[in-house]
């Protein structure tokens, strides 16, 4: 049973976060609304922060580095989120829609 | 302790502790993988935030198997306890309506055009790491939480305190965008 020692090996969270990563890019590209783009962003941050851990937990000289970045990973998307849904908020008061294709032209 | 890349000669069977081990990660990845799914395929944004916050939790899962059960803690309190939250909150403010995806104006490619590049990446970085002849340097430190407060606090302090004033330059900005044209 090879596939129950999946987690001593360095390969395999590599592939989950780079599966992690496809995902938030094809939803990043295919949906249509701000939010939905935002929730895609979140999951490329964690497959960001995945690698980070992965490195750190298998090659890395001093084994909390990759931990300190990933907390700052975490900081800085909880930031973003916020400033982000605060546009989103603004974006929906003015236009009433936040699909993309509604927010292309300018209101002057 | 001394990292290793890869223990191929360890082959525990199921009814070990190891075993059971290999198959709770098994399940986290799982998890993960179905949580991802649900948070890019489906319609409705509300069910998207749910499947977000499963695949987050599967996440948290992974970081414990990357012994650091602190970093799994720190995740599910920010993204599954904080960040699913707002985008909840913010689907109920700004509700779209929602629209027959039959009738939909976006341009046909949007979907496969997605897709492809998703996968050109997925199979571009397993591939990148599968192919690489990956360095191991000796450790230095033993990566507790012990010695995670004190390299946060000595080597990387500089760093803490601009955090501490991104969030808070964050939040008043926030306000500020979300407040304008209320009154």
């Amino acid at each position: 049973m090879i596939m129950l020692n999946l987690y001593n090996c360095l390969n395999t969270y590599l592939v989950i976060g780079a599966m992690l990563f496809g995902f938030g890019i094809y939803g990043f590209v295919a949906r249509r609304t701000i939010i939905g783009m935002l929730i895609s962003s979140e999951m490329i941050l964690a497959a960001a922060s995945m690698n980070f851990m992965a490195f750190n937990r298998f090659l890395a000289p001093n084994p909390s580095i990759g931990k300190i970045f990933t907390l700052f990973i975490m900081a800085i998307a909880a930031a973003e989120a916020a400033i982000a849904i605060a546009i989103v908020i603004a974006v929906y008061r003015n236009y009433k829609s936040i699909d993309t294709e509604d927010l292309v032209d300018l209101h002057g | 302790m001394q990292p290793v890349i890869c223990q191929p000669a360890a082959n525990p069977s199921l009814f070990t502790a190891e075993g059971m081990v290999g198959l709770i990660f098994l399940f986290l990845i799982a998890t993960v993988i179905t949580g991802a799914l649900i948070a890019t395929m489906a319609r409705r944004l509300i069910r998207a935030v749910a499947g977000l916050a499963v695949c987050f939790t599967g996440v948290a899962g992974i970081y414990y198997f990357l012994l650091s059960p602190f970093v799994a803690m720190m995740q599910m309190l920010i993204y599954v306890g904080a960040v699913s939250i707002l985008i909840a909150f913010a689907i109920m403010l700004a509700e779209p309506e929602y629209k027959d995806p039959i009738g939909r104006k976006n341009p046909p490619l949007a979907g496969p055009l997605g897709f492809s590049v998703g996968a050109l990446f997925f199979a571009a970085f397993t591939l990148l790491g599968l192919n690489t002849d990956w360095q191991v340097f000796p450790r230095e430190g033993t990566g507790d939480m012990h010695h995670m407060g004190i390299t946060l606090l000595t080597t990387h302090s500089m760093v803490f305190e601009l955090i501490s004033i991104v969030l808070l330059i964050a939040i008043i900005g926030a306000l500020v965008v979300a407040r304008r044209g209320r009154d």
